[in-house]
This record gives structure tokens, sequence and C-alpha cells, in this order.
């Protein structure tokens, strides 16, 4: 069987509330089935990449920085909504890992190529 | 088809899992599938046995658990945001060494492997709670 195409809508900014954390840790777990897995970050949670953000300020982990470690788990597929960047002020070296930019209409197309979207 | 739920959000802050109850009935009533119900974050608060909401509001756990019952149905509270969050089985409650432990009967704690499983495994999988 070929592996299932998954992707991960993230959603939410970075604190505030655990959505961020929680996503980290279902894309941790699918990318140990060895599935087809990409991220696509939209809406405010762009935020979540930002390189310059300090979570322990808040007695939280500092979300970048785990995100930072997903090359070492082979997840490099990561793409973030143009338009979110645009709408909040950020350029794509604001960003903590490399990423692809997509339009909105392109991302609508992105969301059908995928067997099952996981939204966080 | 086959239907996988996710739910996010806790009984009593969240109309998501009243919605998600629905949702399951709608699917069953439909005639389709539920390959799994999948609790994660505030959502394991649905798997509580300890919750006591008011006679005249809704009691989402004890729904949960008669759909569950019913249709025999394979319920997974996400294990690392129940423990978070106070949602254990007797089996954690001896290895944290808590006196008690809330987890209802016909939910089961599991990890995060059953997500990605019924991602796979299912015809469609929706989330409630954002």
């Amino acid at each position: 069987m070929s592996a299932t195409k998954i992707l991960v809508n993230l959603t939410q900014p970075p604190y505030g509330n655990s959505r961020a954390k929680d996503a980290i840790d279902a894309i941790l777990a699918a990318s140990a089935y060895e599935q087809d897995l990409r991220l696509v970050f939209t809406g405010d949670g762009v935020f979540q990449l930002i390189k310059q953000q300090n979570g322990q300020a808040i007695k939280q982990k500092n979300l970048a920085a785990l995100l930072s470690a997903f090359p070492l788990y082979e997840i490099n597929q990561v793409f973030v909504q143009s338009s979110a960047l645009n709408e909040r002020g950020l350029a794509e070296n604001d960003l903590a890992l490399p990423v692809t930019l997509m339009t909105d209409d392109e991302i609508g197309v992105f969301f059908e190529q995928h067997d099952c979207v996981l939204s966080f | 088809m086959k239907f996988t739920i996710a739910i996010y959000g806790a009984p009593g802050s969240s109309q998501s899992a009243q919605s998600a109850l629905n949702f399951a009935n709608a699917v069953l009533a439909q005639g389709h599938e539920i390959y799994r119900l999948f609790f994660y974050a505030d959502g394991v608060h649905n798997g509580s046995q300890l919750a006591c909401p008011p006679q005249d509001e809704a009691n989402l756990p004890q729904q949960w658990q008669q759909l569950i019952q019913k249709n025999n149905l394979d319920a997974v509270v996400c294990i690392a945001a129940g423990l978070r969050r106070g949602v254990i089985d007797n089996t954690e409650a001896d290895r944290y060494e808590k006196d008690s432990h809330n987890l209802r009967a016909d939910f089961e704690l599991s990890g995060l492997g059953q997500l990605v499983d019924a991602a796979v495994q299912s015809d469609r999988l929706i989330t409630f709670g954002n």
C-alpha cells in the first residue's frame, strides 16, 4: 500500500492555547509511521514559525525551537500561507525554518491533493 | 463510508464537543461506519467519569459512553493529553501513584499513533474544536 498523503494544517498561534504543541506531538507521531507528510501554516499559525520568540518568559517551551527539530525527523515539507505572513507584517526571513510560500489559491488546491488533512 | 472523529473541545467549555456528538449520531443514522473516536487536547474531558453537569444540561461524557456502548465504537483518549489533564485509568493511577482514576468504562487510553492509524484507515477524518 502506498503511503497516505497527510497534510497538517496549523492555524493557531504558538502560545495562549495548547493547539500548537498538540500539533507538534501529532506530527512527530505521524512521522514515525512513514506517511507522506506535509505541513502548512495558515492564519495565526504563521506566528509559530517566528525565529525570535521567548516562551520561557511565560513558562512555556520555545515553540520555534521544537519546530526547528523537524528536519531531524525528516519533516522537510513545510509550506506557509503567503497572505497570512503579509497581513501580520512578517517576511520569510523572520521564520525559523526553510519554507515554501503559497498563495491562497494554491493552498486550496493543495488541500485537495492530500488524502487527509489534520487541522490544529 | 468510514469516518473518524477527532474531538479537541471539552464539554462545558466548548460547543465543539456537542457538535461532535451530534455529528457522530448523524453519521451512524445515515448508515456510515465510525472507525474511531479520538479525544485529544481538552477533548479528553469527554472521557471523565467524574463530570457532574447540572440536571438540566447535557451530560456529554455520559452520552458519549452510551453511544460507544450501543454501537460498540472504538473510543480512544490520548494518553499524553489525558495524563496532563488528570483523565487517567486504573493502570496510570498505579503508575503515577495516584489514589483515584476517572476514565469512563468503554473509553481506552492510547497514543497518538491511533490518530495516525485512523487518518490512514478512514475515508474521512473530521476534527471538532479549534
